[in-house]
């Protein structure tokens, strides 16, 4: 279902990738609108509405009272009646006030309803730390809403994919929560990633939700991540490669649904499997993606799979302290020299 | 018994639509540092109008100051109270220093009045091991049990319903003692707003609701906010006492913030106050505010500076001299500069600190993970140059 390639030269961040997405299908579709706090004329926090407002007018693009309980509430009940509303709530942090709108509201409407009032809406949130800003703005909780059921999740690492799977989350009939980490938005003050503004095309285009991206291929080693952890992970497989060791990279781009076969297929080829997050340590996608490895009669795996992820503490605001607790790429290496040693 | 009040009936379909609620505007003190005709100060004495002035200048200090920190990069963030100094050292020395504030995140000049010393803001802002918070909180998320400051939490409006407990719990005591919270006309649209101010109401509890109106929520102007003549009429929904103050007259608020815990103490009831104020700062280090507002409209606000109105007073009073005032100016700019420059040399809290306080105990998993991320910082210094060499050194 990818329609484009990248070829094209023109490079955006992952911020405007996801304004032009939205554009496209306002464009398109009328029933497309954008509710949340600072989307209109400021463009969104993050930068991912910019543009929309001069565009579309305020009657479409709304900035909104601060009260998530009542617009992503509001959001349910307008995709209901058959609309598709993209939502922002700035950060996932704040998702608690409004906990009912989302994993009770949103993502079961269709099921009791016996399939008769679908949820077409997109929630879009920021996620990740790494720019000091302590343990109620900087989590990912990426485990946290792929786990409950009737929401599909998608976390893309790059612009590309973050046009694609922006343009298919508005086109889909489920609700979709799009989780974009923050250094990977082009933002200055966020300390951005360079490798996440990537080529983007013109044109509108969909990425498949629920296709993971195999971003480098090897032999030796799995490492399996999702959105700033990818580029984590790419660092480390360079680094590897200068020690003659091959890693494959998996970008798993969609959390739910999960594409297992690629993670599985790859592990099957490697026989080592390390999961990259920055959510939480326990509970959450690393134990999901060993489980689905470890559990498939098909798994050869030569090695005790590993994870690097965030501890199961709160994240604290002292850089250095909280440098401590990310992911990096030296702990992937590590986490590998490790491996090869307990064997 | 029934459950609505006993009401008229009547036979046409008459709807009401608010206007008949005009809510007046507290103010006592002229732009010129004069008392408009028929006012009268409050009884606020010498020394207190000289401890809050000297507050009032302080914070203007330490924002300035801590701004500019950030834009040099020696600070990942900051908040400026600038323009809403009244509303808060105004209303917290209205207060008994043993009173609860339950705060949003602008009132550092509510917690300078109390006492917490330049040392004690800067410990918190560069989150070294002396900060109360052990550097785990962002910046300006102060927070200090010895003054009575709950921690600040980001989340919005979540302090609201716990204030209404924290006065219900001091009414349980018995001590005399009440709550203030503070929060913007923004977070006023939160669930969490109307819930509090319902539950205070039905429970009686001494807590005083102070909104900081000062007209945006990042970008999103009052006018986007609520359709109602600003945030006070909601009080007579929750049969509430409820009085508007020019928040840029610091006399003004304290005389109705002082009233308020009169009524809030004696007569065990919620208050609600709304102070009309203006940001004049930024949001947020984060924000920029020349894409959603013009330099006029920031200039015709600058003109109701309430330092300045203060400052005006205090000369007129006698209490305050223009020698003094160039003194205590460069006495906090020195002050303030040093002690930054002390915080930011101070080590970060250890390593082991990262897992403690989680639960009561470390527990054994917990443990493991901090054994395995030390023994990689040890076995990778050169990844984490900045503190692999202090690990031995107890502070990292």
């Amino acid at each position: 279902m990818t329609t484009a390639t990248k070829s094209a030269s023109r490079k955006l961040t992952t911020a405007r990738a996801m304004a032009e997405a939205t554009a496209q299908e306002m464009r398109i579709d009328p029933r497309v609108f954008v509710m949340g706090e600072d989307v209109g004329p400021l463009g969104g926090v993050f930068g991912n509405t910019r543009g929309l407002f001069d565009e579309f007018g305020a009657e479409r693009v709304r900035d909104t009272p601060i009260s998530e309980t009542a617009f992503i509430g509001a959001a349910v009940g307008a995709a209901s009646d058959g609309m598709r509303p993209i939502v922002e709530l700035m950060f996932v942090d704040f998702f608690g006030v409004c906990m009912d709108a989302i994993y009770n509201l949103m993502a079961k409407n269709t099921y009791f309803s016996g399939g008769k009032v679908p949820v077409p809406m997109v929630l879009m949130t920021s996620t990740g730390g790494g720019y000091s800003d302590a343990g109620q703005h900087s989590q990912c909780l990426y485990g946290t809403f792929a786990h409950l059921p009737g929401m599909k999740v998608v976390v893309p690492s790059n612009a590309f994919d973050a046009k694609g799977l922006m343009t298919a989350a508005i086109r889909d009939d489920n609700p979709v929560v799009f989780m974009y980490h923050k250094a990977l938005q082009g933002m200055g003050w966020l300390g951005t990633e360079k490798g996440a503004t990537v080529a983007v095309p013109e044109e509108a285009y969909t990425v498949e939700i629920g296709k993971a991206a195999v971003t480098r291929e090897g032999q030796d080693l799995t490492l399996v991540s999702l959105g700033a952890g990818v580029h984590h992970c790419l660092r480390a497989a360079q680094a590897l490669e200068e020690e003659g060791f091959s890693a494959e990279v998996i970008d798993l781009r969609s959390l739910v649904p999960l594409d297992r076969d690629t993670v599985r297929e790859s592990v099957a080829k490697t026989g080592r499997l390390i999961v990259v997050d920055e959510d939480y340590h326990s509970y959450g996608v690393s134990g999901e993606i060993i489980a689905s490895v470890a559990e498939h009669p098909g798994c050869r795996l030569r090695a005790a799979p590993k994870r690097v992820a965030y501890p199961d503490i709160p994240i604290p605001f002292a850089p250095t302290m909280e440098q401590w607790a990310l992911p990096n790429a030296d702990k992937i290496v590590a986490a590998f020299h490790q491996m090869l040693t307990d064997n | 018994m029934t459950t609505t009040t006993a009401s008229q009936v009547i036979h046409e379909p008459r709807f009401m639509d608010g206007d008949e609620f005009h809510i007046a505007t507290f103010a006592l003190l002229q732009q010129d540092g004069t008392l408009f005709e028929g006012a009268r100060a409050p009884e606020l004495g010498r020394e207190t109008a000289r401890r809050i002035y000297h507050t009032m200048v302080l914070i203007r200090v330490l924002d300035e100051r801590m701004l500019a920190a950030q834009r040099q990069g020696r600070l990942s963030f900051y908040m400026q109270c600038t323009g809403e100094e009244a509303a808060v050292i105004g209303s917290a020395a209205a207060l008994d220093d043993d009173d609860m504030i339950m705060a949003q995140y602008r009132e550092q000049g509510a917690l300078a009045y109390r006492g917490f010393g330049i040392d004690e803001f800067m410990n918190q802002l560069f989150g070294n091991a002396e900060d109360y918070g052990k550097g785990r909180q962002m910046p300006i998320h102060y927070g200090s049990a010895k003054l009575h400051y709950m921690t600040i939490s980001s989340p919005l409006a979540t302090q609201i319903p716990q204030a209404a407990g924290y006065a219900y719990g001091q009414k349980l005591d018995g001590q005399g003692r009440c709550t203030i919270t503070y929060f913007g006309e923004g977070a006023a649209s939160e669930g969490d707003f109307h819930a509090a101010l319902n539950m205070a109401a039905v429970h009686r509890a001494p807590v005083i609701f102070f909104c900081r109106n000062n007209g945006y929520a990042i970008s999103t102007p009052s006018v986007e906010q609520f359709a109602a003549d600003g945030v006070a009429p909601r009080a007579f929904g929750y049969k509430m006492h409820v009085i508007r103050v020019d928040g840029n007259d610091v006399l003004a608020v304290y005389a109705a913030t002082r009233e308020a815990r009169r009524i809030a103490v004696e007569h065990n009831q919620p208050v609600l106050i709304e102070a009309m104020t203006y940001r004049l700062a930024a949001h947020s280090s984060s924000d920029d505010p020349s894409g959603y507002r013009s330099k006029k409209e920031e200039a015709l606000w600058r003109e109701k500076d309430p330092v300045n109105r203060m400052r005006l007073w205090m000369l007129a009073q006698e209490w305050w001299s223009d020698d003094e005032e160039k003194t205590l100016q460069e006495q906090l700019r020195r002050e303030v500069l040093e002690t930054m420059k002390r915080a930011e040399k101070r080590p970060p809290p250890p390593l082991a600190s990262l897992v403690e306080d989680v639960y009561a105990e470390v527990p054994a998993r917990l443990q493991e993970q901090l054994d395995a991320l030390e023994a990689h910082v040890r076995r990778h210094p050169e990844a984490y140059p900045k503190s692999a060499p202090g690990l031995d050194q107890g502070g990292a």
